[in-house]
Parts: C-alpha cells; sequence; structure tokens
C-alpha cells in the first residue's frame, strides 16, 4: 500500500496543514510519497519531512487545478491513496481528480478508523458521520485541525521531477495575499476573533494590539467579515477556516452555528460580549460579559501587567 | 448564452440538526427545509448576469426527491426561466450528482454552470470542480467575483492569504462563495409568475446515469459537547484564570 500526499509549499517552507495531512497517513500505515506543484525550494522543504519516502516534484509558477488534477490522475495507477490538506487548495484539486478516476472523494475527514473507514463532520460539524468507501482508490482530503501535524524535518527523501502540462482553459491574472507578521489562522497556538460587535473596520485593528501580545493570530465571523471589517482569509466557521487553538478568544461574537463549527474544538475558549445570552457562552471556559470596547484595552493592559 | 444553475434542497439554515437516535442519520421529519444558501447565489448571479444582458436564459436544475420542485419554484420565482427535476428517493453522493448534471449538461448546452461551493447539510465542497472534470471545463471555484469578457470568465476567488484572480475560457463552472452577492427575495407577483413556468421530470434512468453510492453511511453520532465553564467578573480574573488555571498564556 502506498500512498500520494499532496503537499503545499511556500517561500522554500511545508504549510503545516500539509504536514497534518501526512500525520494522517502515517495513520493508515504503509509507503508514504509526497507530491509538491511549485518551486524547486518547496519540494526540498518536503524531502525534509519525516516518514516520506520518496518527493514527487512539478515545476509550476500558478497552482491551477486542471493541470494538477490531470497529474494526480497520471501517477495515481502506483498508489491506494491520494491526501490534501483541507485547504482551498487541497479542496480546489482533490475532487477534480477524484472524478477523472471514478472516485468519490472524502472531504474533511478528523479520522482514520481503518484504510477504507473515515470519520467527517457533516452540517457544520453538528453530527459525524462514520462512512465507508467502497471504491478502489480513496481519495480524501484531511481536516488540519483534527491532526497534530508531522514535525518540520527529520527526514531526507530522495526528490524525483514529474512533468506537468500547461493548463488549457484556465489562466492565472492575479493575486492580492495579505502579508502577515502574525501566524496562519490554521497554525496558531492564539487565535482573537473578532465579530459584528467591533462595529467596523476601523475598530477591527483593535484586536492587532491584543493579538500582537500574545503572539497570536486575528480572525473574525462571517458578519465581520461580510460587513467589510475583516478581510475574507480571516473567516472562521463551517464555511471558512476550521481552526483548534490552544485559546481561542471570541470577541463581540455571539456565536451563531455556523462560527461554532469552525472553532469548537479549540482547547480553551474565552468569549467577550455584552449580551449574557449570546449563544457563544455556551462554548466558553471563560465567559466575560462586558463591553468590548472597555474590555479591550483593559485586557491589553492586564496583559502587560500580570505577573 | 445559456446559464445552468444547480440548486439543492437542504435543511434549513437555521434549524439545529438532531442525531437519530438509533444513529443511522440526522432527524430530517418534520424539519424545515430550504434551498441552500450557496445556491441562492448561484441563482442570483445567473439572474444579474441575465440583466446585464450577458445571458439569454436561465435552466434551474434539481436532483432529488419531488418535493425538489419546491426548490426549483425558488429559483424561478426568484427570476430563472425554467426547471429541471432529476427526481429520484434519495439525494445522491457528489460523484452521481456530477455525473447527472453533465448529462443534462450535454442536452441543454450551457456557456455557465454555476453551483454553490458547498452544501450545507453534506458539507462535502466537491460537486462542482467532479463536474468541471467530467466535462473537461475549465473551473473557477469559491468565486466572490464574477465577469464575463470576451467569451471569457474572470473569475476572483477566496483562498488561502487572499484573493486570486483567473481567467476561464467558456464554458466553465462557477462555484459561489458567500461574498459573490447578496440574494434577493422573490416577490409576489413573480412567486405566482413562477407557478406557470415549465419544470422537467427526468430519471437517471432515462439520463442513462449510475448514481449507485460509493459511500456506506455507518453511522452518525453527536460531537463531543462542550460544557459551558465559567463566567469571570472582571478582565483581571480572566487574565489570573488564563495564566494560573488554564495554563495558556
Amino acid at each position: 500500500m502506498t500512498i500520494l500526499v499532496l503537499i503545499e509549499g511556500e517561500a522554500g517552507t511545508v504549510k503545516q496543514p500539509s504536514r497534518s495531512a501526512l500525520a494522517a497517513a502515517a495513520r493508515l500505515g504503509g509507503n508514504v510519497h509526497g507530491l509538491v506543484v511549485g518551486s524547486r525550494a518547496d519540494a526540498e522543504a518536503a524531502a525534509r519531512l519525516p516518514g516520506l519516502s520518496e518527493v514527487l516534484h512539478a515545476e509550476l509558477a500558478h497552482i491551477l487545478a486542471e493541470p494538477v488534477a490531470d497529474l494526480i490522475v497520471g501517477l495515481a495507477g502506483d498508489y491506494s491513496h491520494v491526501l490534501a490538506a483541507a485547504t482551498a487548495s487541497g479542496k480546489n484539486i482533490l475532487p477534480r481528480a477524484a472524478a477523472l478516476l471514478d472516485v468519490q472523494p472524502i472531504s474533511d475527514v478528523t479520522e482514520v478508523m481503518d484504510e477504507e473507514t473515515f470519520v467527517r463532520p457533516i452540517y457544520a460539524g453538528n453530527a459525524l458521520a462514520r462512512v465507508r468507501s467502497a471504491d478502489a482508490k480513496k481519495l480524501l482530503t484531511i481536516r488540519a485541525a483534527s491532526f497534530d501535524p508531522v514535525p518540520a524535518t527529520g527526514g531526507a527523501a530522495p526528490i524525483r521531477a514529474v512533468p506537468i502540462a500547461e493548463s488549457a482553459g484556465s489562466a492565472f491574472v492575479s493575486a492580492e495575499i495579505a502579508h502577515s507578521e502574525r501566524p496562519e489562522l490554521t497554525a496558531a497556538r492564539i487565535i482573537v476573533s473578532g465579530g459584528r460587535g467591533m462595529a467596523n473596520a476601523e475598530n477591527f485593528h483593535l484586536l492587532d494590539k491584543l493579538a500582537d501580545k500574545l503572539g497570536a493570530a486575528v480572525g473574525a465571523s462571517r458578519a465581520a467579515v461580510d460587513a467589510g471589517y475583516a478581510p475574507n482569509d480571516f473567516q472562521v466557521g463551517q464555511t471558512g477556516k476550521i481552526v483548534a487553538p490552544e485559546l481561542y478568544i471570541a470577541i463581540g461574537i455571539s456565536g451563531a452555528i455556523q462560527h461554532l463549527a469552525g472553532m469548537k474544538d479549540s482547547k480553551v475558549i474565552v468569549a467577550i460580549n455584552k449580551d449574557p445570552d449570546a449563544p457563544i457562552f455556551q462554548v466558553a471556559d471563560y465567559g466575560l460579559v462586558a463591553d468590548l470596547f472597555t474590555a479591550v484595552p483593559a485586557l491589553d493592559e492586564a496583559l502587560a501587567n500580570a505577573p | 448564452m445559456k446559464i445552468l444553475v444547480c440548486v439543492k434542497r437542504v435543511v434549513d439554515y437555521n434549524v439545529k440538526v438532531r442525531v437519530r437516535a438509533d444513529h443511522t442519520d440526522v432527524e430530517t421529519n418534520g424539519v424545515k427545509m430550504s434551498m441552500n444558501p450557496f445556491d441562492e447565489i448561484a441563482v442570483e448571479e445567473a439572474i444579474r448576469l441575465k440583466e446585464r444582458g450577458l445571458a439569454s436564459e436561465i435552466v434551474a436544475l434539481s436532483i432529488g426527491p419531488a418535493a425538489c420542485a419546491e426548490t426549483l419554484r425558488t429559483a424561478l420565482a426568484m427570476g430563472a426561466d425554467r426547471g429541471i427535476l432529476v427526481e429520484m428517493p434519495h439525494s445522491p453522493e457528489p460523484l452521481a450528482v456530477a455525473k447527472l448534471v453533465r448529462a443534462v449538461a450535454e442536452r441543454e448546452q450551457p456557456g455557465l454552470i454555476i453551483l454553490g461551493k458547498q452544501a450545507i447539510d453534506d458539507d462535502m465542497n466537491a460537486t462542482g470542480q467532479m463536474l468541471a472534470a467530467l466535462l473537461g471545463w475549465p473551473q473557477g471555484t469559491f468565486a466572490s467575483r464574477l465577469e464575463i469578457v470576451e467569451s471569457a470568465a474572470k473569475v476572483t476567488r477566496e483562498i488561502d492569504g487572499g484573493l486570486e484572480t483567473l481567467r476561464l475560457s467558456l464554458p466553465a463552472i462557477i462555484t459561489t462563495d458567500l461574498r459573490l452577492n447578496e440574494p434577493r427575495y422573490a416577490s409576489l407577483p413573480n412567486i405566482m409568475k413562477a407557478r406557470k413556468k415549465p419544470i422537467d421530470t427526468l430519471t437517471p434512468q432515462a439520463l442513462d446515469v449510475d448514481v449507485a453510492p460509493r459511500l456506506t453511511l455507518l453511522s452518525v453520532t453527536e460531537p463531543p459537547t462542550r460544557k459551558a465553564g465559567v463566567k469571570v467578573d472582571s478582565v483581571e480574573e480572566l487574565v489570573a484564570k488564563l495564566k494560573r488555571e488554564a495554563k495558556v498564556i
């Protein structure tokens, strides 16, 4: 049994969700190969991951679903399972490859029971489905928050170049990627997240100071993103990012089920909200009923002064 | 250009689903059903393209039990021109859905197919990508902006870290993200008019599509529930607890 894991790189590093996908592959057992579509430096970073016996590398400036899915289909004959992290990129590519292989993919796997049985959340995480696949190959996306990532180093896998075709129907035009010194949402140990209660985009920046003090990432509820207070990639929830940090601080977030779906596996949850009946308090370990515009500056100060 | 939009009938967004006592599935009897919210965005986007003169006809497609006709009526009341129901007892898996939509697309020859990026029941986020693969068309998933320029679709996508814009040759597949538009409510006169719009009914057999499931649902269980914790009275108490009790800062 050999497993292929699609590994996402960035500037000569491997993204943390891909290291979680490797942890899921390790649960399946067997030989594991990595596939990196991107730069040589990204492939070299993947080769240093523990547990890989080979890294396949295809050079492509911009990752597009069509050629990467075709590449996976071309390679798939050698593999029993093909895994990707359930990131925007993994979700874009893997189902396309699955359809070409006549396989029903299994999205957002949170638990590997055996080589054909998996657990995945449905209905915004309000239920967990245990499913068995009858397909000859299994194509899975892995929910990163459910698997502790493998370390970034410890291995020395050989790299083999594989050819990739240019995309015929789709072309990259441009990207607007926000660069931040803060940790990525899906990799952060602490997340400070704001909701509609932040009231406007300017106020939303109140969270920056707090996040920097804690070494935290900044997240947002859908309401805050829809209202334009925060960019789309901040969104935590059923249709945004799924996170499980050590500490999640929800500020001015009421706690719609769709938001809870994205953060309720956090180890410790803090909620600050002026509405004592806000549903967020039902999942919070520590709740503070307070106006966030006084509580957030006070929290900044208390963190600076705390022994 | 003809646009095909796919609409799924799902448990309403505001319903908190319950797992059945026998753990075979979630309870859907007596629960309010609605159009999948991402599919409402798909219908709205199609209507806006038609209003701008970029589309000639909007065909709404739903797959599942006869009650999916209600979901099609909603799409028709919003502004779709006609409906197609592929009737079958259950809502099939994404692979089977993609095969059925492909079969309908081969009959209808749309220039664009718009779908929600995911259904809020199974949360699979797969059908659009799979349909694009089966048709051999380019895909613009998780779209937050769509323009049609010179027989191509310029689509801005929500990706990790920000936004990406792609140019897709037509025909193409678009899947909608939340920020693409805000769907309209159907007006009463349009609801009345929608009753007269045609809905054709097809079957998987008529389309010659194998819809046998690949996945067996072994069990459905409740996720571990979190217990509500404690309320603290001040920011100082909160910081003290996070440091000494939870030990997370």
